[in-house]
């Protein structure tokens, strides 16, 4: 019961960070590859409504960050106010309208989670990255589960010399340590790519080397299936071997595919993350969870700016989501 | 019987045998199909080198001859496996030298790391899980079945990079690397303190990454024990419960645990590829890490074959392990 109660709250945590992830360009106030070179590391803006005179606002308000005068860390500039705007419309880099969902007028700018060392707005970045890392893990999920299931189910089902060269090929691929093994592959492949070619190069990476762990279970699964005596029977009156699998052995399968989807789609998320946190994903200027956390290899971010940790908690959180995702179909499945 | 046991044990060798053997296939494929996948890579070393206009291509062909990368695929490969024979496990380009001397420094260091970890993992693990099995409701069981969930999703890299603040910040723990300056001038029982210090950071990321799994499988398993007939009979003769748990329910749940000892080197070994390179400790991760961005093949090829044997050597000791804790074992091969 306990765990149950925690499904809804994991489902709309995952479905708001994906949705957040999709509508990045609205909700996110500036272009994340936009550079402010005086506003390093500036920590988040904080958004008042009473304003120095002790009057109040209707309508919440920031002030320009400006340098201290001994350069060390930032001051607000109180001479003027700059109203947060609902709807904001601005210009970006390539010159098109767009709308963001809030902004600031110029010179003043809204960082609610600060900027990083480029001056570079961290929500806008982190909703962006969140593009890259969250749909990595999705896809990658989808094709290691989709060939794990394909490559699984042949084996189990054909059995003979099938089921031999697949499961021997299988356990090549489980001698490695998986992020060994990753990085094996990873080096193949060509270092310097285009951010849009290294999101596919992941994808594609992550999705194809962990295919025999789900395959040696769907395999298993199939393996009793097969022998059950309602496919016996309907094998017995001629059926096809589409149709037993359609019919009569995918449909054993599936509650273990969503089981080790939740399972899985945390770990290849943080695969990607990992990957581009080590400089062999995505690269800069795009941002991604990774290349976001890379800064902190600097002793001096990692000490000095918590708001550089926040793809961090944002993974924890999507992580811990996941995990209870799983708890509960896991549970689901033992109860059967 | 002691004929019997004898033959027992020869059983246990064949099996073992066997295993060893195996694990020597796999060992040899896993060469060949990382070699071929290299060799399929665009580009090597020396085309990176092409790049630099001050560079002819006449001087990459001939360098590239010098190191045989112009010979055929197959004779490349026997040359490669006849150079693991000698221990130099082909030619590192970006240092100039063979690899296995590069190596073998790297392996004891990871080995030392992932070694201290799971010896402490399961220290850890074994007592926690027993006192967990034999408290299965209350405010305990809740406490550690929130810890255990908490800490099974947090990412390993927020780990390690939290872990690593905590060092930095308070300045009680070196914060990276495997040695201090000067620790060559250092005296024999300093150096091991020295060492002992670095390892604190990266042993702990290790250790809080793993053992939460473990918990819960020891506790499952005892759980399981300790609900059998023969239990409620060594509690009903008046044994301590302490010696009921260890003495009597652990040895029959040892089996499933011993199995993933075997299992949890995987994982273990890939957390602490991650691990080492954000603490900069200088084992396997690092380096293959480093051989991957200088597109240097063959130092590439080192970790990874390293890593394949260190599972393998894993796997193999959980089997021994087995076979000397299950006689049932013996008996299937």
């Amino acid at each position: 019961m306990r765990v149950h109660a925690r499904l809804p709250l994991a489902l709309a945590a995952l479905t708001a960070a994906h949705v957040a992830a999709l509508a990045a360009p609205f909700l996110s106030p500036y272009d994340p590859t936009e550079q402010n070179r005086t506003l390093p590391y500036a920590p988040p803006t904080r958004v008042h409504m009473i304003d120095g005179a002790g009057r109040l606002h209707w309508r919440p308000f920031v002030y320009r960050m400006a340098r201290r005068g001994d350069g060390e860390g930032y001051e607000e500039d109180r001479r003027r106010s700059y109203p947060v705007l609902l709807l904001a419309r601005d210009v970006d880099l390539a010159g098109a309208a767009r709308v963001h969902l809030f902004g600031v007028e110029e010179p003043a700018r809204i960082f609610l989670l600060g900027s990083d060392g480029f001056g570079r707005d961290q929500l806008s970045r982190l909703l962006h990255g969140a593009r890259i890392s969250l749909f990595a893990g999705l896809i990658a999920t989808a094709l290691s589960l989709g060939l794990g299931w394909l490559l699984g189910t042949v084996a189990g089902y054909y059995g003979r010399w099938v089921d031999s060269v697949l499961m021997r090929s299988a356990e090549l691929f489980l001698a490695l340590p998986w992020l060994y093994l990753l990085f094996a592959v990873r080096a193949v492949l060509p270092l310097r790519v285009s951010s849009g070619q290294a999101f596919l190069l992941l994808v594609l990476l992550i999705g194809l080397v962990d295919w025999a762990r789900p395959a040696r279970l769907f395999r298993g699964i199939v393996l009793s299936a097969r022998e059950r005596s309602y496919v016996l029977a309907a094998r017995g009156f001629g059926a096809s071997d589409l149709y037993l699998i359609r019919r009569h052995i995918a449909p054993q399968t599936f509650g273990l595919l969503l089981t080790q989807a939740a399972l899985v789609a945390p770990q290849y998320v943080l695969a990607e993350v990992t990957l581009s946190f080590l400089g062999l994903g995505v690269s800069e200027p795009t941002p991604s969870w990774g290349n976001m956390l890379a800064a902190l290899q600097q002793y001096h971010v990692l000490v000095s700016y918590w708001w550089m940790w926040v793809p961090g908690l944002a993974l924890l959180a999507v992580s811990l989501a996941y995990y209870a995702l799983s708890e509960v179909l896991h549970q689901a499945g033992s109860a059967e | 019987m002691a004929g019997g046991g004898r033959a027992a044990g020869a059983l246990a060798l064949a099996t073992l045998a066997r295993r060893a053997l195996h694990a020597l296939l796999l060992l040899i494929g896993v060469s060949l199909l990382s070699f071929l996948l290299l060799e399929l890579a665009p580009g090597d070393y020396f085309s990176e080198m092409r790049l630099d206009p001050r560079v002819s291509e006449a001087t990459v062909r001939e360098l590239r001859a010098r190191y045989g990368l112009d010979r055929p695929l197959p004779e490349r490969y026997l040359r490669w496996l006849a150079s693991i024979a000698r221990g130099e496990m082909g030619y590192s380009f970006a240092y100039g030298q063979p690899v296995g001397p590069l190596l073998w420094p790297r392996v004891r260091n990871t080995l030392l790391l992932t070694g201290t970890s799971t010896a402490l993992a399961w220290l850890l693990a074994l007592p926690l899980g027993a006192w967990w099995a034999t408290r299965r409701r209350g405010p305990a069981d809740a406490g550690l079945a929130g810890l255990t969930a908490l800490l099974l999703a947090l990412p390993d890299l927020v780990l390690v990079l939290g872990l690593l603040l905590l060092a930095v910040r308070t300045g009680w723990l070196p914060a990276g690397g495997m040695v201090s300056l000067g620790h060559e001038q250092m005296p024999w029982g300093a150096r091991m303190r020295d060492v002992a210090l670095h390892l604190v950071v990266p042993v702990t990321a290790l250790v809080m990454g793993t053992a939460p799994m473990l918990v819960r499988y020891v506790r499952a398993g005892l759980a399981d024990a300790l609900d059998a007939p023969f239990v409620t009979a060594a509690r009903a003769h008046g044994l301590p419960e302490r010696r009921v748990v260890f003495w009597h329910a652990l040895p029959a749940a040892a089996n499933p645990l011993i199995s993933l000892f075997g299992l949890s080197l995987a994982g273990l070994l890939s957390t602490s590829l991650l691990v080492e390179v954000v603490v900069s400790w200088p084992g396997l991760g690092p380096l293959l890490l480093e051989a991957i961005l200088a597109r240097d093949f063959y130092l590439v090829l080192g970790p990874v074959l390293a890593s394949t044997l260190l599972l393998a050597g894993g796997n193999l000791l959980a089997d021994a392990l087995l076979l000397a804790v299950d006689p049932r074992i013996r008996s299937d091969a």
